[in-house]
């Protein structure tokens, strides 16, 4: 494996095979994020997007094919595998925030477990990200005090405190009221102006417009098309994704 | 009345060694317990065997044949030796299977407790880089324990009272050992009766008002 440079993908998915049971999920997906690259998928319910987002930090397995991550294969097990995934932050639809631990405890606890973080260093930093999403002065209460607006841009801080190479987003705004939709959103559109790079799976057309580099169209376990979000959303190349735009569009 | 005042002391001596077979057979089964659950649930497929057959065959054993095994087992045939003091071991033979036997219970109230937990919280541990011991000890298994605090008061007052079977391990310091003895010298006692079982509930009693008020203080809001 040569060593990364700047130029080479930070994320590369060759091949790639996933099957739940009799249902392939994943068919030989090809793909790969540039540094600083944000790339939206989007596609029909069941198409394997959510599941191409959790083959990248390992949360599921592959049945075949390769996947680097900054240059190397992704480790299957233990240690060297913890610490992949301490350099790939994630952003679930269901927030997954730790219940009996507060605000600022949950975006502490990886610097300073996995990372070894003074805790006072890491409660500083930890403040800054806080404030950095808008809520800074929830820090000492408990998730379930919170909107999900604000647990979402909680659990975007707490991936933001391991000073993640890339942020997955798994749906992140699904889950929510449609009056805090453009809160979390916001706050991505600000991380993706920052440089991060991101795979974002999202039904928000507004962000892929504004914030995407690229819009990666899924279905039935295949990426079918790859393009600028502009021309995705008004010359859609396939029949498939001019179907699915067409469903969503004139709702 | 006059038969309890008189045994009285003896009974507060036998009580005692009930009240310290309790406390430290309490702190090893919990700790016993939570290494049991920790297997169960572990991504190794040779630790997950060896707990849940560990539970499957103490959890169904009666707990006068463990003990007799600890005694009989491990101290004659196997040679266990803890203390020279012939009640210290007896003591320390009870403790041990006692505990054996009560971890099993312990490690199953916290396997229901781990099923509360939501399995997004372990995702959102291991993605932000824990590993599997890191999340269960700092995410899993604290919100494990709040939520089966009163099963788990239910199971240390099963062990309290279980701690009057201990002569079938030879051991003969307990109090309801003693009582029985006291009631070959003087026939059955009503008052010696019913000021022990007194005793005992004087000692469970505070244990369920307790584990519960522990339940709902530290109840995980979600």
């Amino acid at each position: 494996m040569t060593e990364a440079g700047s130029s080479s993908p930070l994320v590369k998915l060759e091949a790639v095979n996933k099957h739940f049971g009799a249902l392939h999920v994943l068919k030989d997906i090809d793909l790969s994020v540039a540094r600083g690259e944000v790339v939206v998928v989007i596609g029909p319910s069941g198409g394997g997007k959510s599941t191409l987002c959790r083959v990248i930090n390992r949360l599921e397995t592959i049945d075949s094919g390769d996947i680097t991550f900054d240059g190397q294969t992704l480790p299957a097990e233990g240690k060297s595998l913890a610490k992949l995934r301490s350099e790939v932050g994630m952003v679930f639809q269901s927030f997954n925030l730790f219940s009996h631990k507060t605000i600022l405890e949950n975006v502490t606890l990886g610097p300073i477990k996995v990372r070894g973080i003074a805790r006072q260093q890491a409660e500083q930093r930890g403040l800054e990200l806080l404030e950095r999403v808008g809520i800074a002065s929830q820090a000492a209460k408990y998730p379930a005090q919170l909107s999900g607006g604000q647990q979402q841009r909680v659990a975007i801080a707490r991936a933001l405190a391991m000073d993640p190479k890339m942020i997955l987003f798994d749906e992140p705004t699904s889950a929510l009221d449609p009056e805090m939709v453009q809160e979390v959103l916001d706050v991505m559109v600000g991380l993706a102006s920052d440089g991060m790079t991101m795979l974002v799976v999202t039904h928000e057309m507004g962000f892929a417009r504004r914030a995407a580099h690229r819009v990666v169209f899924m279905a039935d376990g295949q990426i079918v098309e790859e393009s600028a979000p502009e021309a995705f959303f008004t010359q859609p190349k396939s029949d498939r994704a001019r179907d699915f735009l067409s469903k969503i569009l004139t709702h | 009345m006059d038969d309890l005042i008189k045994y009285a002391p003896d009974l507060a001596a036998g009580f005692l060694v009930n009240v310290k077979l309790s406390l430290v057979s309490g702190v090893l089964s919990l700790i016993l317990g939570t290494i049991l659950v920790s297997m169960r649930v572990s991504p190794t497929p040779v630790l997950r065997a060896v707990g849940t057959t560990y539970v499957n065959v103490v959890r169904n054993t009666p707990l006068t044949l463990v003990l007799a095994f600890s005694a009989l087992g491990l101290s004659d045939t196997l040679g266990l030796t803890i203390s020279d003091e012939p009640s210290t071991n007896g003591f320390w033979l009870v403790v041990l299977g006692l505990s054996a036997y009560t971890a099993t219970f312990v490690g199953e109230a916290l396997r229901s407790g781990i099923n509360t937990v939501p399995l997004g919280q372990a995702e959102a541990a291991r993605a932000i880089g824990l590993t599997f011991f890191q999340s269960l000890r700092l995410i899993i298994l604290p919100q494990a324990f709040r939520a089966v605090i009163r099963p788990l008061g239910s199971v240390m007052i099963a062990m309290i009272k279980n701690t009057t079977v201990s002569v079938a391990a030879g051991y003969l310091a307990e109090s309801a050992f003693v009582m029985k003895d006291t009631f070959d010298d003087t026939g059955v006692s009503i008052p010696i009766f019913i000021g022990l079982a007194l005793a005992f509930m004087a000692f469970t009693l505070p244990i369920g008002f307790l584990t519960g008020w522990l339940a709902r203080r530290l109840a995980v809001a979600r």
